[in-house]
């Protein structure tokens, strides 16, 4: 059985079709890429899959179960995590408390146990704190932990917004351009991370990318749509050689 | 033992203020100071809770002190006391002092509940619309007690006074300063543990990204709920006492300019700063107060110096220019308010000592 | 019954043109600064108030007859009011708009300053009510049992006067275009060459123009004046507004109208205490069901 399942998934807003009759199984452990012009839909795949909108038709399953039509995040308490285009940290808070904040969904206690400090709210508070403190050290963060992410510089921002999404304990992980904006140094980091990532904690990745290094490097799988629907499906190997994607892309001879 | 420093102080303050009022050295208009003082400090404080940490727009929260303020004012006159319209005591008026409490905690309940009015809209729609609902909201609650006559309508509502007087008769202590004290307390107490918890924190996380924190598993809609009951339901408690202060309470009390004052509060002591709110109450009272005396001396001093005709003076209205005047300008220079959202202990260190919860 | 519920549709249509030509003030500056400027409503009280002066000033010092001091009082009172608009606009709301202040801040200035407006009044006229002078001698029309006086019919026409001028304004004019273009996407019209400081003083202008308009025509048509009075209807005009669809001109003169025909069926049938309860009880279901408006167009934010 596929982690994550999608069937026939259209989305149309409005006239519009962003998303047009695609699917794709993703296997337990693999690393795909969803790459493909700008404009092509790949955000609101992720968007479709997180919760935030509800297809007009076919459905997405994950682990089994129809996820079409929950919330996000009652998504994310399955276990889906995500990461955003531009980095989506709360910048008031610190880095543990950004962290600590992603456990809303396994607190283990009530607003009452909170109002009155009770054995139980103290005890699942020292959970939350040591294992954000967990997090942040396997990534190498614990340093940065009480200060604020605009303090940080772009690079470590991203690694912070990736050890958050880590932390829900994803089985599936969707990481929307990672690469964006990072100079060709963090670009490196970010490859060997993401490595580390997917075998240490065994998850399944599924990215957005546009920078071809990043994509060519890490996924074994490569997914390529244009207008919303699938026009390639196969290695890296095959993609680069596929005249369809190089038509997307680059456009095509007649002038 | 600095563990216990702060409500080791709270409750020296608490039996300083009570001797005082009993040994009569405190005058009543102080004490009436201090009784508002209270107040301010509940409302702004639970204002706070949902225009500071939230970073919502909510304009109304006169409405739910008005729930507040009738609901357990009806409650404490029909049970203990002779009324018009409810009739005699339902229960022996010496009974009135253990009720308190919870005649007031029902008040607050009830308000909790009617936040629940403006919550559901709150999960669609934000800034600008939540603003309108709220104020909306406002004049809904205040037109339906207008047509309500079986409480008075636009008349007003009184008997808690005699309620508090059956209250002092049974144990002689000033009951209401007791119970302020005690509310005020509280308020500052809950509402500190709540945004310190990883529970409360989601609440600044949706004022600093609503869409990330629906993704990293914050209910936002439930934590929009909890907020705004919360908040509300403080605003009750704030009106159960304030009407039973008056002892008369009337729909024009809990209008707009009410709420406007609790925006001037909260907005003067900082979005989303404990502190702020309650130090930015503090001074709002006496500000308030103070332009009781202000206003006509400028009045005296204008004449004096010819800059006003001998048939005008200065009212007391000029205290309603004022108050937004102070807002605009706080708007214009220092939007951040006194503390902007940080606490004392972020100014003071050393402080953090004092208090275990943080 | 026919002739008492065209009589109810004629003081609809005449109760709602105030609502309207209010509203049309609010969306046109919502439009343009994406702002509620909730001093709207007291600057229409302002309006009524300035056309008292000017009328009681004409009355006295000139040797005018009526009609002469109401021609005279029409466009003296729109350019007085326009400039009240304005000042709030050059005062309050351009020194954030140039800080880039956060919208709530705007909002909260805006809120503030219709109380400065009628706690001022207030403060410095004194608590007596004001009784606007009479212009003109009232005619009555008779069609049965329907009645009708030429205030009210002068109080529609303007009313749609007005709607045909500013949408003109707005899809026909050049500036009527920046207006528009501002509402999209306000970054990029001072790129585009388009003073934006000029357009936006022309939309408060305009505003309050009317607003000041319709001061005049209900100190006219209800000779007593009084501080607040800005308060209420200023708050039902923009519910109209919102209800209408806050942003779009055709939204706000329908919604105006709406809201008049909503309460007076609501005092033909309930005492009147329950106007108001009832009319912002609408506002809520409304925007609880559609939050744009009738006309109004959904904001999508791109995740």
């Amino acid at each position: 059985m596929a982690l994550l399942e999608i069937k026939e998934l259209t989305q149309l807003f409005g006239g519009l079709c962003a998303v047009s009759d695609f699917s794709v199984a993703l296997e337990s452990g693999e690393l795909v890429g969803l790459i493909g012009p700008n404009g092509a839909g790949k955000t609101t795949m992720f968007n479709l899959v997180s919760g935030f909108y509800k297809p007009t038709q076919g459905s997405i399953t994950f682990k089994g179960h129809p996820i079409t039509g929950l919330k996000p995040h009652e998504i994310t308490a399955l276990g889906v995590a995500r990461t955003f285009q531009n980095i989506r940290l709360w910048n008031d808070m610190t880095v543990l408390e950004n962290i600590c904040v992603s456990q809303h969904y396994n607190m283990g206690y009530s607003i009452v146990d909170a109002l009155l400090r009770t054995k139980r709210y103290l005890k699942n508070e020292k959970r939350i704190y040591t294992e954000a403190m967990e997090i942040l050290e396997a990534l190498d963060l614990a340093r940065y932990a009480h200060e604020v992410p605009p303090n940080l510089p772009y690079g470590l921002q991203r690694k912070v917004e990736i050890a958050r999404a880590l932390s829900i304990k994803p089985s599936l992980l969707l990481l929307d351009e990672p690469a964006a904006g990072l100079n060709s140094a963090d670009v490196q980091d970010l490859i060997k991370l993401i490595q580390r990532i997917h075998k240490e904690f065994d998850i399944t990745i599924w990215m957005i990318e546009h920078q071809m290094t990043v994509v060519m490097t890490l996924c074994s799988r490569l997914k390529v749509i244009d207008f919303g629907s699938t026009i390639a499906d196969g290695t890296p190997d095959e993609i680069q050689n596929n005249p369809d994607v190089i038509k997307a892309y680059l456009g095509d001879d007649t002038i | 033992m600095q563990k216990y420093s702060v409500p080791l102080l709270v409750t020296i303050l608490l039996i300083v203020l009570v001797a005082l009022s009993q040994s009569g050295a405190m005058d009543l208009y102080v004490q009436s100071i201090i009784l508002f003082m209270g107040i301010n400090i509940i409302l702004s404080s639970s204002l706070n809770l949902v225009n500071g940490y939230m970073g919502e727009f909510a304009c109304g929260h006169a409405a739910f002190m008005a729930v507040g303020a009738y609901v357990s004012s009806t409650l404490n006159v029909w049970l203990f006391a002779q009324d018009k319209f409810f009739g005699p005591p339902l229960l022996p008026p010496e009974l009135a002092l253990y009720f308190f409490p919870v005649v007031l905690l029902a008040g607050g309940i009830a308000a909790a509940f009617a936040g629940i009015l403006i919550a559901i809209p709150s999960f669609k729609t934000r800034g600008d619309y939540l603003a309108i609902i709220t104020i909306a909201a406002n004049y809904i609650v205040t037109s339906t007690i207008i047509n309500m006559d079986s409480i008075g309508g636009a008349r007003g509502f009184m008997g808690m006074k005699k309620v508090l007087f059956s209250m002092s008769d049974t144990i002689d202590l000033p009951w209401i300063l007791i119970w302020v004290v005690i509310s005020t307390v509280m308020t500052i107490w809950l509402i500190r543990r709540f945004v310190s918890s990883t529970y409360g924190k989601g609440i600044s996380a949706i004022s600093q990204d609503e869409v990330a924190a629906e993704i990293m598993s914050v209910n936002t809609n439930k934590m929009k709920l909890i907020a705004f009951m919360l908040s509300s339901g403080l605003a009750g408690i704030a009106g159960g006492l304030y009407a039973h202060i008056l002892g008369y309470i009337n729909p024009g009390s809990f209008g707009i300019l009410k709420s406007t004052e609790c925006l001037v509060m909260v907005y003067l002591g900082g979005m989303g700063s404990l502190s702020g709110s309650v130090i930015s109450a503090i001074l709002f009272t006496l500000l308030l107060e103070m332009l009781r005396f202000v206003i006509p001396w400028i009045d005296t001093i204008m004449h004096w110096s010819y800059l006003l005709p001998d048939s005008y003076h200065l009212s007391q209205v000029w205290k309603w220019v004022l108050i937004p005047l102070i807002l605009i300008l706080l708007m214009q220079f220092r939007p951040e308010g006194i503390m902007g959202n940080r606490e004392l202990s972020d100014i003071f260190p050393r402080l953090k000592k004092y208090y275990s919860f943080k | 019954m026919l002739a008492s519920i065209l009589q109810n549709i004629i003081n609809a249509l005449q109760w709602g043109s105030f609502y309207s030509l209010i509203a049309l003030g609010y969306t046109l500056v919502y439009g343009v600064l994406l702002l509620i400027n909730f001093a709207h409503g007291d600057v229409f009280m302002v309006g009524a108030y300035i056309a008292f002066f000017v009328a009681t000033f004409l009355l006295s010092f000139s040797a005018l007859p009526g009609w002469g001091v109401l021609a005279l009082t029409i466009p003296l009172c729109m350019i007085l009011t326009a400039l009240v608009g304005v000042s709030l606009e050059r005062i309050a709301y351009r020194p954030l708009r140039r800080k880039g202040a956060h919208r709530l801040y705007v909002v909260i200035t805006a809120l503030m300053c219709g109380l400065v407006l009628e706690n001022g009044n207030l403060a410095l006229l004194g608590a007596s009510r004001k009784a606007f002078p009479e212009l003109i001698h009232k005619v009555v029309f008779t069609f049965g049992s329907v009645t009708m006086t030429n205030l009210k019919i002068a109080v529609i026409l303007s009313a749609f006067l007005t709607f045909f001028i500013l949408q003109f304004i707005v899809t026909k004019t050049k500036i009527g275009m920046a207006m528009r273009a501002i509402s999209y996407d306000k970054f990029a019209v001072p790129l585009m060459g388009i003073p934006i400081d000029t357009v936006i003083v022309f939309t408060f202008v305009l505003g309050s123009a009317f607003a000041g308009l319709a001061g005049l025509l209900f100190a006219l048509s209800y000779p007593i004046l009084d501080p607040y009075m800005g308060a209420m209807i200023g708050w039902k005009a923009f519910i109209a507004a919102v209800v209408g669809g806050i942003g779009d001109i055709r939204g706000a003169f329908l919604g105006g109208f709406l809201l008049g025909f909503v309460e007076i069926l609501v005092v033909a049938f309930f005492p009147s205490t329950y106007r108001d309860l009832i009319a912002f009880s609408i506002l809520l279901v409304i925007l609880c069901i559609k939050p744009t408006g009738l006309f109004g167009v959904a904001q999508t934010t791109k995740i």
